[in-house]
């Protein structure tokens, strides 16, 4: 191979990776999109079914707000450490994006350990999803946010085990970039997962 | 290890039924006479490199047309029994299905021919075609291409597996709860519905982004929206319907698996469960779904119109208007299809108008067509045959669909064979004849020659008088108080000579279909008769026709610059759109891959471990699937360069075959 079509090569990779990088942050956006919209279906089920209590509880005599709240404060909170990863990132700084994925992904797990907690409480006190449509519905909404958590605190675990491997490579940052979206995504949803089944629940 | 095989038995495997065994045998033999025959002339390695592992967009769309092409064999083989059935079934004879093998069948020919047929033959076209008409080597993300592929494939495998293994589901093709409920369907049947349809969703919703991504990102210099083609125009908002309507589909499965499998009680007839929750939840998806396949078939027609018209399309601008105003209406008429589920006049009114509108753009559309034809120099291709068909077909499909819209006449004729009869006067007159243009259309360009004209004409002529005798029946029968889903009636209801007029509809239809395999085999064996070499063989306007037939891995050596809305045409009288004299460059090629076979394997252990409720199966397929998605996400080597070089020999190549011609 040539002096010249080796220079041509690196400037085409450098323009072939931020092509990527377009399409997938691009498509990664539309993935995203869709899956709001199981969300909405979830949402939807719940609207119609929380009133349908069949005899069994309802949220105001489940719900601990003090508790929910807590981890919906471990849960902004580790958005907002993602944002400082990402910028680490941009600066190109391996160590202290590794630092602060690992601050955010004790956060993420401290909320899923929460929920889970919270679900093993329900489930034990008899008030499981076959109680009535309305806990099978507060499960099926609150269960599948906390899914797609459990799936994030993998992805975390996998993409820093690539920083250290790889370094902040192109395509260690587009995947960062993607799971960053993922994550911020998921605080959105259960911001309103927070409104509407929790706040609303007790009022 | 006593739980090893979970429900799974030696009792699971149908042998007491003879339909059952005899087409579940026919299919058993013939899938290990194929297996042997690849051993035989060890075409093993050549499948598996080529076509297997193949990220190739054009590929993949073929073996998406393939399979399409058997399973609508399938599909129709039940819709002959249900017929015969039908036919015989009158008075105090029983016919030779008993209710529950009926039940079966019509299930499974709904389910197979909306998601093994018409999906796959949509998803091949668009695989096919999209890149090719907008100057792109491949699609956005090749490898998830092939992914999505394989896991269409598993839904597949699965309902075929059903035929021998267990049973399907006797619920109908959109299993309303609380029928299909553990209460109401205990059996595998169901599951086999879940996870069939789950698996193939998921890949149809990957694709859709695919797609979107691809449409959006990928066109050559200068081709703005507006100078799209109408197919990929089709296609786009085909994709935009996929992306919205498939996640509901998802979810809808998924509450319902929820409660088969874990108890819990979001559809169910008690604790406060909501069936009617289920039924709106599966046509919120199902509604935009006929458009999904209804849309990319306008395209196609645009398309064979204006070329065999010699003429530019009729209003362009219109016909995307029109097909962006029934992507968005198709999102708010979905409760046409349970007007008597009781929602209110006011609820009912809104539908009901909101659904007569759509007949608004597709009208726009129907005239579009005639005035492209009109003064046009046209061809009477097999395509073109198929698209007159259609338009006068569609329209009436289009009214009886009008009429039912209003909510009114709906209650009278709510699960009628009225009902039938309608969806099959637009799926067959607009789908199938669609789906049939395009493969004659496309088939010079896939494989590079052309298809026997003569006994596409044959076939073009059984399904539109076979079509019309077997459905136009089922009107007057909806009209007589003939339900659906009837598997017998008796002698002074007066219908029984218009089910045996329908019945000898279905043989027209049948012999349609054996012309359609015969002019399929002739083409093959002829092939050399009618080789395309210039690429170009219809004198084509879009971008697919400036490659040669069928187009080399890279589609293009040079990427066109358009600024014209039928760039080809412009091309050949005078406007260039390639350089000329320029050197070749090295091309970027995504590298072939096995792991979405690999993946597609797991999500078939998956799927069975989950229908037999063999747990180890499924944890194992689990993890093999998280294993693949990790060995992928840490594979740095997926694609490479062809030098230069490379390119111009394979050029030069193509070059010496077009002097040929």
């Amino acid at each position: 191979m040539t002096a010249h079509s080796a220079n041509h090569h690196s400037d085409d990779h450098h323009d072939h990776d931020a092509e990527v990088k377009s399409k997938v942050l691009f498509g990664f956006w539309i993935y995203i999109m869709s899956d709001l919209i199981i969300f909405s279906c979830l949402f939807a089920a719940y609207a119609v079914l929380h009133t349908h209590l069949f005899g069994g509880p309802s949220g105001k005599e489940l719900f601990d707000l003090n508790y929910v709240m807590i981890e919906t404060f471990l849960l902004l909170t580790s958005s907002f450490t993602y944002g400082l990863a990402m910028l680490e990132a941009e600066k190109n700084n391996k160590s202290l994006t590794l630092v602060w994925l690992f601050i955010t992904f004790l956060l993420g797990a401290g909320f899923i350990g929460m929920e889970i907690n919270e679900f093993h409480h329900l489930i034990l006190e008899g008030f499981g999803p076959h109680r009535s449509a309305f806990l099978s519905s507060f499960f099926g909404l609150v269960g599948t946010h906390g899914l797609h958590v459990t799936c994030g605190l993998i992805w975390m675990a996998m993409m820093m085990f690539q920083v250290c491997r790889f370094g902040l490579t192109p395509m260690v940052t587009r995947k960062l970039a993607c799971l960053s979206l993922f994550w911020h995504f998921l605080d959105i949803v259960w911001i309103f997962v927070f409104t509407i089944v929790y706040l609303m629940g007790v009022m | 290890m006593i739980d090893f095989f979970g429900r799974l038995s030696w009792d699971s495997i149908p042998f007491s039924e003879p339909p059952a065994m005899i087409a579940g045998g026919g299919m058993v033999f013939g899938a290990i006479a194929l297996v042997i025959a690849i051993t035989y002339f060890k075409k093993w390695g050549y499948l598996w490199r080529e076509w297997f592992t193949s990220v190739d967009h054009k590929r993949i769309g073929i073996m998406y047309i393939i399979v399409a092409i058997v399973m609508l064999l399938r599909g129709f083989a039940d819709a002959a029994l249900m017929r015969t059935q039908q036919a015989i079934s009158v008075g105090s004879n029983y016919g030779f299905l008993p209710p529950d093998h009926y039940d079966q069948i019509f299930t499974a020919h709904g389910v197979i021919m909306i998601f093994f047929v018409a999906m796959p033959f949509v998803i091949g076209l668009m695989n096919i075609v999209v890149p090719l008409q907008i100057g792109a080597r491949d699609v956005a993300f090749p490898y998830l291409n092939s992914v999505s592929f394989w896991l269409f494939m598993v839904g597949v495998i699965l309902v075929m597996l059903s035929l021998i293994v267990g049973s399907f589901a006797q619920t109908g093709w959109v299993a309303y709860a609380p029928l299909s409920e553990n209460q109401f369907s205990p059996g595998v049947g169901m599951d086999y519905y879940i996870w069939s349809l789950q698996i193939s969703g998921i890949g149809t919703t990957i694709s859709g982004i695919n797609f979107f991504v691809t449409i959006l990102k990928m066109r050559c210099p200068g081709m703005s929206l507006m100078k799209m083609p109408v197919f990929t125009w089709t296609a786009l908002c085909a994709n935009i319907l996929i992306i919205i309507s498939f996640p509901m589909l998802t979810a809808a499965i998924a509450l319902l698996t929820l409660d088969r499998y874990l108890d819990f009680h979001f559809f169910t007839n008690d604790m406060g469960g909501d069936p009617m929750l289920y039924v709106n939840l599966i046509w919120a998806w199902g509604h935009p779904e006929v458009y999904i396949l209804v849309l990319p078939v306008f395209g196609v027609f645009s398309e064979v119109t204006s070329t065999f018209s010699r003429k530019p399309l009729f209003g362009y601008g219109t016909m995307v208007y029109a097909t962006c105003a029934i992507t968005v209406l198709s999102f708010i008429v979905w409760l046409h299809h349970f007007f008597t589920m009781g929602a209110g006049a006011n609820v009912n009114a809104f539908f009901g108008i909101a659904t007569t509108i759509i007949a608004i753009p597709t009208g726009v559309k129907i005239f579009n067509w005639l005035f492209t034809m009109y003064r046009g120099r046209i061809t009477f291709t097999v395509p073109m045959y198929f698209t007159i068909g259609f338009i006068i077909t569609f329209s009436i499909g289009g009214m009886t669909g009008v009429l039912l819209a209003v909510p009114g006449a709906d209650f009278l004729l709510h699960n009628s064979l009225f009902v039938i009869a309608h969806f099959h006067n637009v799926i067959i007159g607009g789908v199938v004849f669609g789906v049939m243009a395009a493969l004659t259309f496309w088939c010079p360009k896939a494989f590079g020659f052309k298809m026997n004209e003569t006994l596409g004409k044959y076939s073009f002529w059984c399904w539109l008088v076979g079509f019309y005798v077997a459905f136009m029946p089922l009107y007057v029968l909806g009209f007589m108080g003939a339900t659906r889903r009837l598997s017998h009636y008796d002698y002074s209801t007066g219908w029984h000579p218009l089910f045996v007029t329908a019945f000898v509809g279905m043989l027209i239809i049948a012999a349609g279909i054996g012309f359609q395999v015969l002019q399929i085999a002739v083409s093959i064996l002829t092939h050399k008769k009618n080789q395309d070499y210039t690429g170009d063989p219809w004198d084509g306007r879009t971008l697919e026709w400036s490659t040669m037939s069928p187009p080399p891995f890279y589609n293009f050596a040079h990427v066109p610059t358009v600024d014209s809305l039928e760039p080809w045409w412009d091309h050949k009288h005078g406007k260039k759109i390639f350089p000329e004299n320029k050197p070749y460059e090295d091309i970027h090629m995504p590298k072939n891959t096995g792991i979405g076979v690999i993946i597609g394997i797991f999500a078939f252990g998956l799927g069975f471990g989950l229908i037999w409720y063999m747990w180890w199966l499924v944890i194992a397929s689990g993890l093999g699937i998280f294993a693949c998605i990790v060995a992928r996400s840490f594979d740095q080597e997926i694609d490479y360069y062809v030098p230069a070089k490379e390119v111009e020999r394979i050029e030069n190549e193509l070059a010496i075959r077009r002097e040929k011609a």
